[in-house]
């Protein structure tokens, strides 16, 4: 896919000047949160779930090659293959590959990240594969020929009227005059439409949320049953799904999943929670003949044993997207790859590098709700932090940040000096200020000063006033 | 492709070097031949009627029926009414599982009994579940002749008839049934875990029923004797 992530600040620009995408963001982000607290106060355990959720998590990273070896047995022994990809590039391989080789036509795909990660769509379409997503969300916007905005949500920064105009423009067959305002109507087009899709499919290509060592399962988890119907009629059943994915056993699987949908879209469960063994078995009526599993790593092992290792305890709920009041002001289209919010900051450089992910690292307000709500307490200001220290070292950071830090970082070392420094700039400040006790405009925050007044301090620099407090 | 499997494993296994591999296996080996249970939530733990209660409550709650039975021969009957009350044909197809082809179909006599795996035209399913559970008023379904895995996706209607001895507190229960069944380390093709009749939320965050799956979900839960 293609990266817009060096052009954050264009793209940030953009984004809030986006009438239909503010409302459709300011509409829609509350409600995340409330379903989210609701179903944490409607479970005692969930604070303890999320704890050995996190240490499941641990233990496998520290064991990853031994549990994806068995993952991969149980696999072969369950009548399915493994496929090993270290890059985008030969994950599409492998997967047009079991394409060819099925003379297939027309392939339905389950809502999958790693699709979106390596492009699949792109890649079908070019080798005379077309590819049909059946998640209502992927649906609108590979209609738009667009990347999601959100993990669990892809099409959140939509209105239903911009939807409408898409249905019109893509469903010819359907009688023009048709009514198309409300929005069960809308879903139930896309139902019958996407329906036929799934009788006609030759391969059925879905992600994973977990693949399960024990028993070599891969699990899916949707609302909509479109993942089901994916990969049950179809000939193949293709998983593509990433080396982190990987649990030990089905109870571990079992306590992930219960801090999953609670995080993601305040559900106790998923409506469909689906684990999948192997091909059809010969006594079975239904079920696909091939079963698949694509492995990517791009990039990950690198991750490993590194202080960015507790990225790949992600299970990509969005939680943090949903309580990042950087993303809820842009929406994830600003990111400028598959990955947004404060995950995406963390992940993006990890696999397209830093350089290319250039501002993401900055795109947070370090006020901690991401990491407070992470189902599987991945700290994410402090890796937001390691990375704007790596972008330091390798000299991202534009030349009137750097020198303004090197300014900052003298007198930071020296404390008398400092002291005395901010001293003398509150009591200015304050003068500065007047009456009025705020500042309308201010050199070197100009930017800030734009939009708001500063209010002057009183006088004293915190430090002093500790003192006096400390004595007093 | 091989060289692909082996560059990822050396990648991987260089950020583990420093551990002493003997006890890495082990810890592996223990974990996987000797699966252990993590917290398991209260909130279904009790005797038959609170665990119907609960599941009943949350069943319910995202959108689907239940109706609790003393007798499994008034099944037959209570499938016909389902279909009259939401203005259905009275056809229903099912698997080959003894259980539902056993009971006393002859009891609802306009009802239409079709055996196989589901078609598109299908407008109504009859699955026996493996299991039910309580916490999340989740069903369990197992792939295989018996009950189709198409039965609980493509009818518009999905009815299921759980027997309350196999409604579990939890999913761990379920876990337990089923390597007592299959042998540690194996699993039918599919198991389904469902919960309710299928949405979307993708359109503005307005949750629609149905999506892709079925319109409705009836639960018919026949009591332990």
């Amino acid at each position: 896919m293609e990266q817009q992530s060096a052009t954050f600040p264009a793209n940030v620009k953009k984004a809030i000047a986006d009438s239909q995408l503010q409302w459709a963001m300011t509409e829609t982000g509350p409600r995340f949160i409330e379903k989210r607290a609701k179903a944490r106060a409607n479970l005692p355990e969930f604070d303890t779930l999320r704890d050995q959720a996190r240490d499941i998590k641990d233990h496998v990273l520290a064991h990853l090659d031994l549990y994806l070896e068995r993952y991969e047995e149980k696999v072969a022994s369950s009548g399915g293959q493994v496929h090993w990809a270290e890059t985008a590039e030969e994950a599409r391989a492998a997967i047009l590959g079991i394409c060819k080789r099925l003379d297939a036509r027309l392939a339905t795909k389950g809502k999958s990240m790693i699709s979106e990660e390596i492009g699949l769509n792109h890649a079908l379409e070019e080798a005379g594969v077309t590819p049909v997503e059946t998640d209502l969300g992927e649906y609108l916007i590979q209609l738009r020929g667009e990347p999601p905005s959100h993990i669990i949500a892809p099409a959140v920064h939509l209105t239903r009227d911009q939807i409408e105009a898409d249905f019109r423009k893509a469903h010819t067959h359907l009688d023009p005059n048709r009514d198309l305002t409300e929005i069960p109507t809308l879903v139930e087009e896309a139902r019958q439409v996407l329906r036929q899709k799934y009788l006609d499919a030759d391969v059925g290509i879905t992600g994973a949320n977990f693949l399960i060592a024990e028993t070599g399962t891969s699990i899916i988890v949707t609302n909509e049953g479109n993942g089901d119907l994916t990969q049950t009629l179809p000939k193949a059943h293709i998983v593509i799904a990433s080396i982190e994915k990987i649990v030990p056993t089905l109870e571990d699987a079992t306590t992930i999943l219960r801090v999953l949908a609670r995080s993601a879209t305040g559900q106790d469960f998923s409506n469909y929670t689906t684990f999948s063994t192997g091909p059809r078995r010969p006594e079975d009526p239904d079920g696909p003949l091939e079963y698949h599993v694509v492995i990517l790593d791009n990039g990950r092992s690198n991750v490993l044993g590194t202080e960015f290792q507790d990225m790949l305890r992600c299970i990509r709920c969005g939680a943090c997207l949903n309580h990042c009041p950087v993303y809820q002001a842009v929406g994830g289209h600003a990111y400028g790859w598959v990955y947004p919010g404060p995950i995406g900051s963390v992940v993006t450089p990890a696999l397209i590098g830093i350089e290319k992910a250039k501002h993401l690292p900055n795109a947070s307000t370090f006020c901690g709700r991401c990491e407070e709500v992470c189902p599987m307490r991945i700290p994410l200001p402090r890796l937001l932090r390691h990375w704007r220290e790596k972008e330091f070292e390798k000299h991202l950071t534009p030349g009137a940040v750097r020198s303004g830090l090197s300014v900052w970082a003298y007198f930071a070392k020296r404390p008398k000096l400092y002291q005395f420094g901010t001293g003398i700039a509150a009591r200015l400040l304050k003068l500065m200020g007047g009456r009025k006790g705020r500042l309308s405009s201010l050199p070197l925050a100009q930017g800030w000063t734009k939009y708001r007044d500063m209010p002057v301090p009183e006088g004293k620099t915190f430090q002093a006033l500790w003192k006096e407090r400390r004595h007093g | 492709m091989d060289s692909a499997r082996a560059r990822i494993f050396s990648r991987i296994k260089r950020s583990a070097a420093q551990v002493d591999e003997a006890r890495r296996i082990a810890a592996v080996e223990a974990r996987l031949n000797n699966p252990q249970r993590n917290i398991v939530p209260e909130r279904g733990v009790g005797d038959e009627a609170h665990r119907i209660q609960v599941f009943t409550r949350l069943m319910t709650d995202v959108g689907g029926t239940v109706e609790v039975l003393d007798d499994a021969n008034d099944v037959p009957a209570a499938v016909a009414a389902y279909l009259r009350n939401t203005n259905r044909p009275a056809q229903i197809r099912r698997g080959k599982d003894e259980l539902l082809a056993n009971l006393p179909w002859h009891r609802a006599q306009t009802l239409e009994v079709k055996e196989g795996r589901a078609a598109d035209a299908d407008t109504a399913s009859l699955t026996h579940a493996f299991a039910g559970v309580a916490e999340s008023g989740t069903i369990v379904q197992l792939s295989g002749p018996d009950n189709p895995t198409t039965l609980n996706f493509l009818p518009e209607a999905h009815i299921v008839f759980l027997e309350a001895k196999d409604l579990h507190a939890s999913y761990e229960e379920t876990w337990s049934r089923l390597r007592a069944i299959h042998g540690p380390g194996q699993m039918p093709r599919t198991v389904n875990m469902i919960s309710g009749p299928s949405r979307t939320a993708d359109i503005e965050q307005t949750i629609v029923r149905p999506a892709h799956g079925p319109k409705d979900m009836h639960v018919i839960i026949v009591r332990s004797k």
